[in-house]
């Protein structure tokens, strides 16, 4: 194993001509076998970045190496040591995967007798031996997702980077494509720069995690560091009586400060899960009838919404400017 | 039956407004009939000299006619176009669940077809003109053109809405325009219909399009004959179509429940 | 690991492996370009057979004269095909899975024209066929139809050059379609219709004159109505080559700033 970082980034930028600034200086390292995740909303830049990274995209400035190669100068010694499924899951679809498969490595240079075996060999790996032989345009979102996988490992890449590899899948499927990640960052040393909107894949999966929003990296650390920066859980308490709402505020008081919504009254506890008890307690002491009793441990969302001021869910939609924009671009017009 | 006439409007109205304002549709179909003209009346001109080519007002006047009528069966077929596009965009669903008078849709975009053919006949019209053709037909003459040219445009307008109501797709597109297109050019497109010889003669002999042409072609150079036996198979076929038309929404509504 | 082993020969073959299974999968799509050519041949050999009574016109039947359009037809169509494929392997990303290979541009671009060059070879049989079935000669004899063929194709390949070359400048099949209506006048306002010296209007006969696709047509139709005739040849084979490197070479540059990876 080389030394030095797996990716090493810093004040990378990429300005689009008549466009966002959509890369706003990014500096990042990831080292070997580590998954990386890269998380934020719509229009954040993950996908700028990864195709900055991967060299299909030239920086405006700053500088990036992924593997010890520049990727301004680089380019091809780069594109050897990678793999990428990126977010369009770019299949024919009047192709077989396998077809696909022995595509893909022929143009990795892979010689011939080793084609075959190795699609086989992938197709058993991301489990779709049976659909082998059938056409993309018949493929679940997942198929195609699992097949994507497989083509960016043809060449045994020893860094791969996944752009939204679970979007819009089932929690079946995202569940098993994580596996699969996992195992090879776990099995095979395999460096994993991943982007996702989804905050449960970042904690699932990433050993560290860099929230990305306009561009700027506003937060990197392990999940478990990133929450506990934000603090302790809160807890949600719902009365049984609507009226009791104001009574229910009254008795939290003593832990912080509760604010309430919908009748449902949330306050933060500072001395972490123990105090429950106490709370539940002092519930009973003022013979309060609780209809429900939620735990929050703090998530990724509870970080976002602290260092951008906004949650995670819908924080593309204050851009009104960028959707059309980009409907427009992918839209089907009239021919 | 206002709110039939609501539904016409909104539809019309949609139909020439996305045609005005949208120039990846108006500009094939005014470029077309101009680039067949162009291409017929200035390229084969030689053809007037071919012995028995007897028609007066010269071979400018005689390749007009078939653009002026082709225009008209074009606006009829774009506009089919516009249907089958409504159809994969959804949109034709959504006006088959909300018109309340359903017959007003096809009603509608038939005015939108024509509408569009006021378009690209006029500048047909024009270009014509300013090139310098001969036009020694009357006023008289020159309105049962122009009735000619409506009823035309209206008879491809109800087969290309109608066939786009039965299939749905903008991939249709091919089928709707073919027939009209090979049923155009099986008239006597090039020389009088007496000069055709073989197989295109027989089957032009016999094809209503070639009734409509000449009859186009005596108007414009006011010597009009068999203009009765022209407007009546027109009027014939649109009854034809209208029925077909109507077939096609039927077949529509059911698909779209 | 992912040294280079096959050889850019290999890449080619892939490519254009895919390109051709991917045309024959969808031969539904083939059969209008196939067909309209002919219905027009049909329709037109008859129905402007009074243009060989013009004083002047070759000695040989209007349908012999016209033979030579359809080739050309052909070749607008598989242009077409070749780029509306090309624009939508960009469209849906699947051109950056190729970069990312060690692939180069040339060869992408040869391996995409694959499919196009059977589809061109397949229709110029048909067409070639279809002629001679109907009762016209060629005048040059069985040697002759073969130099057609190669013309054809190589006047296809040229065209098939074009329709990459917007596909990738403009990177949509929608940008594909809407330059087709182009080639087609280019087409109409050739010599398709009638001989050159025919052509009466001044303005027409100057454009017939300085467009190349009516020397790419008399080439064509030099083999099938006069015989071996070199100038017509000589013409017919340089344009087509010009438009063929021309077209290509423009291509491959547009290739590699659309693959401008680092
Ligand atoms: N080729 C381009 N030209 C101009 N602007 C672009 C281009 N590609 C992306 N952008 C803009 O750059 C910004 C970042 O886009 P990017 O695709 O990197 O976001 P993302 O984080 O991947 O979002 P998503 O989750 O939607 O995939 C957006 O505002 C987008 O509109
Ligand atoms: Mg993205």
């Amino acid at each position: 194993m080389p030394d030095g970082e797996a990716i090493v980034a810093s004040g990378l930028v990429r300005q689009f001509r008549k466009g966002p600034r959509a890369v706003d200086g990014i500096d990042l390292s990831v080292s070997y076998g580590e998954i990386y995740g890269f998380l934020g909303p719509n229009g954040a830049g993950k996908s700028t970045t990864v195709h900055m990274l991967t060299t299909l995209l030239p920086p405006t400035s700053g500088q990036a190496s992924v593997a010890g190669f520049d990727i301004v100068h680089q380019g091809r010694q780069v594109r050897t040591v990678i793999g990428a499924a990126l977010q369009e899951a770019a299949l024919d679809p009047i192709l077989t995967g396998r077809e696909h498969l022995l595509l893909q490595a022929t143009l990795q240079g892979l010689p011939k007798p080793k084609r075959v075996q190795r699609a086989d060999e992938l197709l058993t790996r991301v489990g779709l031996t049976e659909a082998a032989d059938r056409r993309i345009s018949g493929y679940s979102g997942g198929m195609k997702r699992r097949l994507d996988l497989a083509l960016a490992l043809v060449h045994g890449p020893r860094i791969l980077f996944l752009d939204e590899p679970t979007t819009g899948l089932d929690l079946q499927s995202r569940t098993a494509l994580w596996e699969e990640v996992a195992r090879l960052a776990r099995e095979e040393g395999i460096t994993v720069f991943l982007t996702t909107q989804y905050l449960e894949e970042a904690d699932a999966l990433a050993h560290r995690v860099g929230i990305i929003d306009h561009g700027h990296i506003v937060a990197e650390d392990t999940p478990e560091r990133l929450k506990a920066e934000i603090g302790s859980p809160t807890v949600e308490v719902v009365p049984v009586e609507h009226d009791q709402a104001e009574l229910l505020r009254g008795t939290l008081e003593q832990f912080g400060t509760p604010v309430s919504a919908d009748g449902t009254v949330t306050v933060q506890l500072p001395g972490g899960e123990a105090q429950l008890a106490e709370l539940v307690r002092a519930l009973d002491a003022a013979s309060l009838h609780v209809a429900s009793l939620t735990l929050h441990q703090p998530t990724l969302d509870d970080v976002f919404l602290a260092k951008t001021g906004r949650k995670l869910e819908g924080a593309a939609d204050e851009e009104p400017e960028e959707a059309p924009a980009d409907g427009g671009k992918r839209g089907r017009r009239g021919r | 039956m206002r709110r039939f006439a609501f539904v016409v409007r909104g539809v019309a109205w949609r139909s020439i407004h996305n045609t005005i304002v949208s120039p990846s549709i108006i500009i094939p179909s005014i470029v077309f009939p101009l680039f067949f003209f162009a291409a017929f009346a200035g390229g084969l001109s030689k053809i007037a000299q071919v012995p028995n080519f007897d028609y007066k007002p010269g071979y400018t006047a005689f390749q007009f006619t078939f653009v002026f009528l082709q225009s008209a069966a074009f606006g009829g077929v774009f506009t089919g176009f516009a249907v089958a596009r409504d159809f994969d965009s959804g949109f034709a669903r959504r006006l088959l669940l909300s018109a309340p008078a359903r017959g007003g849709i096809i009603v509608g975009y038939v005015i939108g077809a024509l509408l569009r053919w006021g378009i690209t006949g006029s500048v047909v019209t024009v270009v014509a003109l300013a090139s310098g053709m001969n036009v020694p037909a009357g006023p008289g003459d020159l309105f049962a053109l122009l009735a000619l040219g409506v009823l035309f445009n209206l008879v491809a307008a109800l087969w290309a809405v109608g066939l786009a109501m039965f299939l749905r797709t903008e991939q249709a597109g091919a089928v709707i325009q073919m027939p009209v297109f090979v049923v155009l050019f099986l008239a006597p497109v090039y020389v009088p219909l007496h000069l055709l010889t073989g197989w295109v003669h027989s089957v032009a002999r016999l094809n209503p399009a070639t009734f409509a042409l000449e009859a186009a072609r005596g108007l414009l150079a006011g010597t009009p004959t068999d203009i009765a036996l022209a407007f009546g198979l027109l009027g014939g076929s649109i009854v034809l179509w209208a029925a077909f038309a109507r077939r096609g929404l039927r077949s529509a509504e059911r698909a779209a429940g | 690991m992912g040294a280079e082993h096959a050889s850019v020969l290999e890449q080619i073959g892939a490519i254009a492996r895919r390109s051709i299974v991917r045309t024959f999968r969808q031969r539904g799509l083939l059969v209008f370009p196939l067909l309209f050519p002919l219905i027009l041949f049909a329709i037109n050999g008859s129905a402007l057979s009074a243009a060989t009574r013009i004083p002047g016109f070759p000695p040989v039947s209007y349908r012999a004269f016209a033979l030579a359009v359809p080739f050309m037809q052909g070749a607008l169509f598989v242009a077409v095909t070749a780029g509306v494929d090309l624009a939508r392997d960009i469209e849906t990303g699947f051109f950056n899975r190729l970069a990312l290979t060690p692939l180069r541009g040339g060869a992408l671009l040869l391996g995409q024209l694959g499919g196009a060059f059977v589809v061109a070879c397949v229709q110029a049989v048909v067409y070639l066929v279809v002629g001679v079935a109907s009762g016209v000669g060629i005048a040059s004899g069985a040697g002759g139809a073969l130099v057609l063929l190669a013309l054809s194709t190589l006047i296809a390949f040229g065209f098939a050059g074009l329709g990459t070359l917007v596909a990738l400048r403009f990177g949509n099949g929608e940008a594909v379609q809407a330059v087709f209506p182009l080639f087609f006048v280019s087409l109409f306002l050739s010599s398709m219709a009638l001989p050159r010296n025919l052509i009466k209007t001044p303005w027409f006969h100057d454009v017939a004159t300085y467009n190349p696709v009516s020397y790419l047509i008399e080439g064509v139709r030099s083999l099938i109505i006069t015989g071996w005739d070199g100038q017509a040849l000589a013409l017919g084979f340089g344009f087509a080559a010009a438009l063929a490197i021309i077209s290509l070479g423009a291509s491959s540059l547009a290739m590699r700033s659309r693959m401008a990876r680092t």
